[in-house]
């Protein structure tokens, strides 16, 4: 789950990290009532769960509040890798002496947690990572001890030379492991984390990502869910119990378990036609899921051909069937429907789809290939 | 012979009274595998279909019962302490099919588990199965048959599709490990491919990988390192968008890192030919 700036910059502040006041503003007049509050210059951001904000545009400088309203209405209703900008977050401009990078991340290989810093703040970090490698310190945290104090301080004095700065960024980075052990988050960063000229570390960006299966144990953390700031397909996907992710191409694609659903997708490509979607139904479908599963999928104007592949494991195929016919009864497709059905059951789900006058076939290569010729054929760049 | 199960197998389940744990036990049971105990804290004494006595505990299970495998279907927030729990009682092989488990308490059991020198697969996998003689998991039965080709992947119904092909081009499987698709797990490709290598009865390798992390590329290495039998290999996830979790709480291409062509491109510089669509495997292991 993605977290806006705003929510972790108040979650850094409650684990005792220096993060300058801001104000959040949904209106460009909140915005300049901020700016009048604070005085002086402002930095107006757009918060949304999208990376590049600066380079799209979305945060500006402000030397007045008459400046600071008219950047909140140039970034409000912006899009940004294609959301929407409801909100932006109002802050006193720093005096920046230098800027550097601090970031926590699940290492997969390692299987720990990893801290990185970077002397070369306020820039992406693989950038620096592909150019400038001896910026960058990484630590790996044991599980089972936590981050040590000599870690800590360790990766302090790789980012300033001076004791006091380096200090201070010790007990940054150390707040910032407990803060992101604490809210079950799967990534943390302070990018930039600046030195202002009178000598104080502070870290004026924040960003999270919190692990969803952790959510069961973390209510405050979960209700900091902004379903606004989502799709709102896969809003309703979720809800649904559906892993849902849309894409750009015309072959709606509904199937049990992830793998396969990235396998059927790449093989729609394979066969000239281009995936609508990711949907995995899951495990234990039962028919509502597959009725809310093809409701997604045609509320999707660009999908001109449906395709089932179930693999009938603990997926029963006659759950699905039965689930096919009951969305259909209820709505109309307006598109056709191409069904693969084998595994657990596939005897009776096929008869339940017979009887409604569907065809079911066993092989997948044939299921995809026909449901792209459904969707117009193959496209340019297939095979 | 197979791997990391077999003849010797003695299964408790963990969670045997529930929904999944119940229907798969009866399935596990039916296809052969010798289910000494299930386990549910508070309903020992009980008896399962009056064939599987239930403890509340693993130690009595290992005491009475004299199990070395785990089975674990308890739902996600009480996974990690059945881990614990099956570590504790000096369970050998630990196989958690539960999906959802929180990252952080995998983090603290993984280490634990190696500790206690037990080996953990999964979890959000689909388990094992050695066709003919033993199955732990809810890989279904049916579709596999004895023969020469050990199967190693990420995924669950994608590993079901691919035995289901090759069984119908007339290849057989010498064991099937679903790994699971999480982003930390405790058995990764590289051990499987290990285990294979040492099995006599399996001749050739199939790797079912997807987008996210860098295990396939390791997997790789190692291939071209220290295996003699021929590897093939697949892998999930070419038109899967960047940022974006596919499902598997594993299959994120991070930034640049993790992408399918990544991992094709490390296979096949590494002598393991990849299949560009499922059913392409059944040509590349017929050609090995």
């Amino acid at each position: 789950m993605n977290i806006h700036e705003f929510q972790a910059r108040a979650i850094f502040a409650r684990h005792g990290i220096p993060v300058p006041e801001a104000e959040v503003a949904a209106t460009a007049d909140e915005a300049a009532a901020a700016a009048e509050r604070f005085g002086g210059q402002v930095v107006v951001k757009a918060q949304v769960h999208a990376g590049g904000r600066g380079k799209a545009g979305g945060v500006k400088l402000a030397a007045t509040p008459a400046e600071a309203r008219d950047s909140a209405h140039a970034i409000l209703g912006m899009e940004i890798k294609g959301i929407e900008v409801r909100r932006v977050l109002v802050a006193p401009a720093e005096d920046i002496a230098s800027e550097a990078y601090v970031g926590i991340v699940l290492d997969r290989a390692r299987q720990a947690d990893t801290i990185m810093v970077s002397s070369e703040g306020g820039v992406d970090i693989e950038e620096v990572a592909a150019t400038m490698p001896g910026a960058i310190r990484k630590v790996a945290v044991d599980p089972r001890y936590g981050l040590l104090a000599h870690q800590a301080a360790l990766l302090g004095h790789h980012l300033y030379d001076d004791a006091g700065a380096a200090r201070q960024a010790s007990s940054i980075i150390a707040k910032l492991y407990e803060a992101y052990r604490a809210s079950g988050a799967m990534l943390a960063e302070i990018n930039p984390m600046i030195v202002n000229p009178a000598g104080e570390v502070k870290a004026i960006d924040a960003k999270m990502n919190i692990d969803d299966n952790a959510l069961f144990r973390l209510p405050d953390i979960a209700a900091l869910r902004d379903t606004e700031a989502e799709n709102p397909a896969e809003v309703r996907a979720r809800e649904a119990q559906l892993s849902y992710i849309p894409l750009d191409g015309n072959v709606g694609c509904c199937v049990n378990g992830a793998g396969l659903a990235m396998a059927t997708m790449d093989l729609v490509k394979y066969y000239g036609g281009e995936p609508a979607n990711f949907l995995d139904i899951g495990g234990s479908s039962n028919p509502d899921k597959v009725v809310a599963a093809l409701e997604l999928i045609t509320a999707d104007p660009n999908v001109k051909s449906i395709l089932f592949n179930i693999f009938g494991g603990i997926t029963r195929c006659d759950d699905v069937a039965n689930g096919i016919v009951e969305a259909t009864d209820r709505m109309e497709l307006g598109v056709p429907i191409t069904i693969r059905l084998t595994g657990t059951n596939e005897e009776e789900g096929v008869a339940i789809l017979a009887a409604r006058g569907f065809e079911a076939m066993v092989d997948m290569d044939r299921a995809v290939e026909t449901a792209v010729r459904r969707a117009g054929g193959a496209t340019e760049g297939g095979r | 012979m197979g791997i990391f199960i077999g003849d010797d197998t003695r299964l408790v389940v963990q969670g045997i009274t529930g929904r999944d744990g119940s229907f798969h036990t009866r399935q596990m049971m039916e296809y052969g595998t010798r289910v000494v105990a299930g386990v549910t804290p508070g309903k020992g004494g009980r008896s399962f279909d009056d064939a599987v006595p239930v403890f509340d505990t693993v130690e009595e299970v290992v005491a009475e019962a004299e199990a070395n495998t785990s089975v674990i279907y308890v739902p996600a927030r009480f996974a990690a302490d059945a881990v614990f729990e099956a570590a504790d009682a000096g369970i050998a092989l630990i196989v958690c099919i539960t999906e959802g488990v929180p990252v952080g308490d995998m983090l603290r059991v993984l280490p634990y588990v190696r500790e206690k020198g037990a080996r953990l697969i999964g979890p959000n996998c689909p388990g094992l199965i050695v066709p003919g003689r033993c199955k732990v998991g809810i890989l279904p039965g049916q579709i596999v048959r004895e023969g020469p080709v050990g199967i190693v992947s990420r995924s669950g119904t994608l590993t079901y599709e691919v035995i289901f092909q090759l069984t119908r081009a007339g290849i057989g499987q010498s064991a099937c490990v679903g790994i699971g698709g999480d982003p930390l797990i405790g058995t990764d490709f590289v051990d499987c491919l290990a285990a294979f290598e040492a099995d006599p009865e399996t001749e050739a390798v199939a790797v079912i990988g997807e987008i996210g992390g860098t295990d396939e590329q390791v997997a790789a290495e190692y291939v071209s390192r220290e295996m003699s039998k021929p590897v093939v290999g697949f892998i999930a996830g070419q038109t899967a968008p960047p940022g974006r979790r596919m499902g598997h709480a594993g299959a994120i291409i991070s930034g640049s890192e993790g992408t399918a062509e990544e991992k094709i491109r490390a296979f096949e510089s590494h002598g393991i030919g990849v299949a560009r669509r499922p059913a392409d495997l059944v040509g590349l292991i017929r050609d090995r």
